[in-house]
C-alpha cells in the first residue's frame, strides 16, 4: 500500500524555487531516506506533505487521502518531528506532552512515559530551561506517543548525543518492525545508509535519484587506494583525487584495462579497490557538473 | 476547547498585570474625586475654557463637579485607552505569534484545522476582553460606592458598554492583521489603537474632520455625547460592528490559506 505518494509536486516561494515536479512514493513499512543539503528541497517537501504550505501544482497523497482535502485526518495519523524544537515558554515539559496529546484527542500517558524514559527526559522540567538536546527529545516524544503509522522525521539527529542517537534509531527500528513507515529527512548519510531502506536524492528542487540504498550505493565508480610509486597522469576517469605520504586514493570510473596498464608500470606496494560508500556516492550526484553515474 | 484553555492559560500574566494596572488607575482616579469635588467649581470654568483643548475630551459639555462628568472624562480615558491598548495587544499577536515564535510547526501539524485554530483563539479573545471588562466594572462601581457616591447605574452602563464595543471592534480588526503578520505584530496593535484614540481627538477638535468619528470607535465613546443623550451613537457603533465583523472575517479568510514558514 502506498503511504506517500506525489505526482508533479510543485511548489514556487514567491520569489525563490521550492520544489519542481517532485514524483515520490513511499510504501507500507519502508524506511525511506530523504537526502540532500539544505536549500534543497527536503523541508519544503516535508512542510507540502503536512499541509503548512499549499503545493503551486501537483498532487500529495497520504493513506491515498489528499494533503489539501483530508488534512486533519491525515495528521491524526503522522508524527512529526521537526528539525528545529520550539514550544510555548512558561509550560513545563509534561504540559506540552499533554497539549500534544488533548490535541489528538488521545490518552497518550502510558506511552509517553515509557519514551520519558527510554531518552531520560524529565517531565517536570519547564522547556525554557531545557537545552537544544532535551528540546529536542520532548518533540521527539510528541512525534511518537500517539503511536503514529507514519513518522516524518526532519533532520532529527541534531543536538542528540550519541548514545541518544543510538537509543532513538532503536526506537525507530522497533517503530519500523511494527508496521509503521519513516520518512527520514538528513544530510547525514551514514544515518541514511545504516537506517533506510531505500532513499532519494534531492537536488536543486528535483529528485535526481531514488532508488534502494545499496543500489544508489553501487554505481560503477570504484574507490581505488594505491601504496607506492606510481604515475597516473595519463589515466582517464579520475575524480576525487587524495595525495598523502606514499599514497594515492581516487574515485575511478574509467577502463578498467588502462587502470591495470598504468599501475602495472609503477611501483605498487599495497592496492585496495572498493565500492565507494553513500558519502562518496552522494558527493558525485552533487558534483560541480552534476552528471550522473 | 482545548486550544481555549492553553490560549487562555497562555494569556493569564498579561492579563493579569493590564487588569492591575488599568484597575488601580481607576480606582485612584474614583478615589481623587470627593476631594476635587470641593474645588470643582472654580476649576470646571478653567478646565471648560480651555478652548481646543476643552473640545478634544469633551469638558466643554462635561459637568466637572458631578461624578459622571468627571467619571466619564477622567475614567473614561483610562479606561479608553488602557482597554483598546490591551485588546489590540491581545489581538494583534495571538495568530502571529505562532510563527513569530516558531510554535506554529509544533500547532498545525497537529490534526486541528485551520478554522478551529482560528475559531478558537477568537473565542479566547473574546474571553480575554469579556473578563477584562467584568473586572474593571467592578472595580469602578465599587470604588464608587466606597467613596460614598451614589452609583450612576444608566451612564456607567452605557459608557462601560461603549468601551466594551469599542475594544471588540479593534480586537476584530487587530485580529485580521494578525493573520497577515508573521513576526513582531506588538507596534502594529499599539499603533492602530493609538491612531484610532487621535482620530477622535482631531474629530473633536475639528469640524471638517467630524467624519473621521464613524472611522473611530472612539466616535460613539465620547463620554459627553453618552451622558448628555442618554444613548450610544446606533450609526456609529453599527459601522464600528461592520470594521470589527470584516477584521474577522479577513483572518478566517487569509489564515486558512497562508503558507507557514
Amino acid at each position: 500500500m502506498e503511504i506517500i505518494k506525489t505526482t508533479k509536486l510543485t511548489k514556487y516561494y514567491v520569489k525563490a524555487r521550492g520544489i519542481i515536479d517532485l514524483d515520490l512514493t513511499v510504501t507500507q513499512g519502508e524506511f525511506f531516506g530523504f537526502i540532500g543539503p539544505n536549500g534543497a528541497g527536503k523541508s519544503t517537501t516535508i512542510r507540502t506533505l503536512l499541509g503548512l504550505i499549499a503545493p503551486t501544482r501537483g498532487r500529495a497523497m497520504i493513506f491515498g487521502k489528499d494533503v489539501t482535502k483530508e488534512k486533519e485526518s491525515i495528521l491524526q495519523d503522522i508524527g512529526y518531528l521537526p528539525s528545529e524544537a520550539l514550544f510555548y515558554s512558561g509550560m513545563k515539559v509534561k504540559d506540552v506532552l499533554k497539549l500534544s496529546a488533548d490535541l489528538r484527542k488521545k490518552d497518550c500517558t502510558a506511552e509517553s512515559k515509557l519514551l520519558c524514559e527510554r531518552l531520560q527526559l524529565d517531565t517536570a522540567r519547564k522547556i525554557d530551561d531545557l537545552s537544544f538536546g532535551n528540546r529536542k527529545k520532548v518533540a521527539i516524544v510528541c512525534a511518537l506517543q500517539h503511536r503514529p503509522k507514519l513518522l516524518v522525521l526532519d533532520e532529527p539527529t541534531g543536538g542528540l548525543d550519541p548514545l541518544m542517537q543510538k537509543e532513538f534509531f532503536d526506537i525507530l527500528r522497533e517503530r519500523n518492525k511494527e508496521g509503521a513507515t519513516l520518512l527520514l529527512s538528513s544530510h547525514v548519510l551514514s544515518e541514511i545508509q545504516h537506517n533506510c531502506t531505500r532513499a532519494a536524492i534531492i537536488r536543486d528542487g528535483r529528485i535526481i535519484a531514488c532508488n534502494s540504498v545499496d543500489v544508489l550505493s553501487q554505481t560503477s565508480a570504484k574507490r581505488v587506494t594505491v601504496q607506492g610509486v606510481v604515475d597516473l597522469g595519463q589515466l582517464r576517469g579520475m575524480r576525487d583525487r587524495k595525495e598523502m605520504k606514499g599514497s594515492v586514493s581516487f574515485l575511478y570510473s574509467g577502463d578498467m584495462g588502462s587502470l591495470l596498464r598504468t599501475l602495472s608500470s609503477g611501483q605498487i606496494d599495497d592496492l585496495t579497490v572498493t565500492e565507494p560508500d553513500l558519502e562518496e556516492v552522494f558527493l558525485h550526484y552533487y558534483g560541480k557538473d552534476g552528471e550522473t553515474v | 476547547m482545548t486550544l481555549v484553555r492553553h490560549e487562555l492559560k497562555q494569556g493569564k500574566t498579561s492579563f493579569l498585570i493590564w487588569a492591575a494596572s488599568i484597575g488601580f488607575l481607576l480606582a485612584i482616579c474614583i478615589f481623587l474625586f470627593p476631594e476635587m469635588k470641593e474645588q470643582m467649581h472654580s476649576v470646571n470654568e478653567v478646565f471648560a475654557s480651555m478652548g481646543s483643548f476643552s473640545e478634544a475630551f469633551g469638558m466643554d459639555r462635561l459637568n466637572f463637579g458631578t461624578l459622571i462628568g468627571f467619571y466619564a472624562v477622567e475614567c473614561g480615558n483610562i479606561l479608553g485607552l488602557g482597554g483598546a491598548f490591551y485588546a489590540s495587544l491581545c489581538a494583534v499577536g495571538i495568530l502571529s505569534k505562532e510563527e513569530k515564535n516558531k510554535t506554529a510547526e509544533f500547532l498545525l501539524t497537529h490534526p486541528v484545522s485551520r478554522i478551529r485554530i482560528i475559531t478558537e483563539k477568537l473565542i479566547a479573545l473574546l474571553i480575554q476582553i469579556t473578563a477584562m471588562n467584568v473586572l474593571l466594572y467592578v472595580i469602578s462601581v465599587g470604588s464608587i460606592a466606597a467613596v460614598g457616591e451614589t452609583v450612576p447605574w444608566k451612564e456607567i452602563h452605557l459608557l462601560h458598554l461603549a468601551y466594551y464595543l469599542l475594544q471588540i471592534e479593534l480586537a476584530g480588526i487587530c485580529f485580521g492583521i494578525s493573520a497577515l503578520l508573521r513576526k513582531g505584530s506588538a507596534g502594529a496593535g499599539l499603533g492602530i489603537a493609538a491612531m484610532m484614540y487621535f482620530l477622535n481627538l482631531i474629530a473633536n477638535i475639528a469640524d471638517v474632520a467630524e467624519f473621521l468619528k464613524y472611522i473611530t470607535p472612539f466616535g460613539y465613546c465620547e463620554g459627553a455625547n453618552i451622558v448628555s443623550n442618554g444613548r450610544l451613537d446606533g450609526g456609529m457603533a453599527a459601522v464600528g460592528a461592520v470594521i470589527g465583523i470584516g477584521g474577522i472575517l479577513i483572518a478566517y479568510l487569509k489564515y486558512t490559506r497562508k503558507d507557514i514558514r
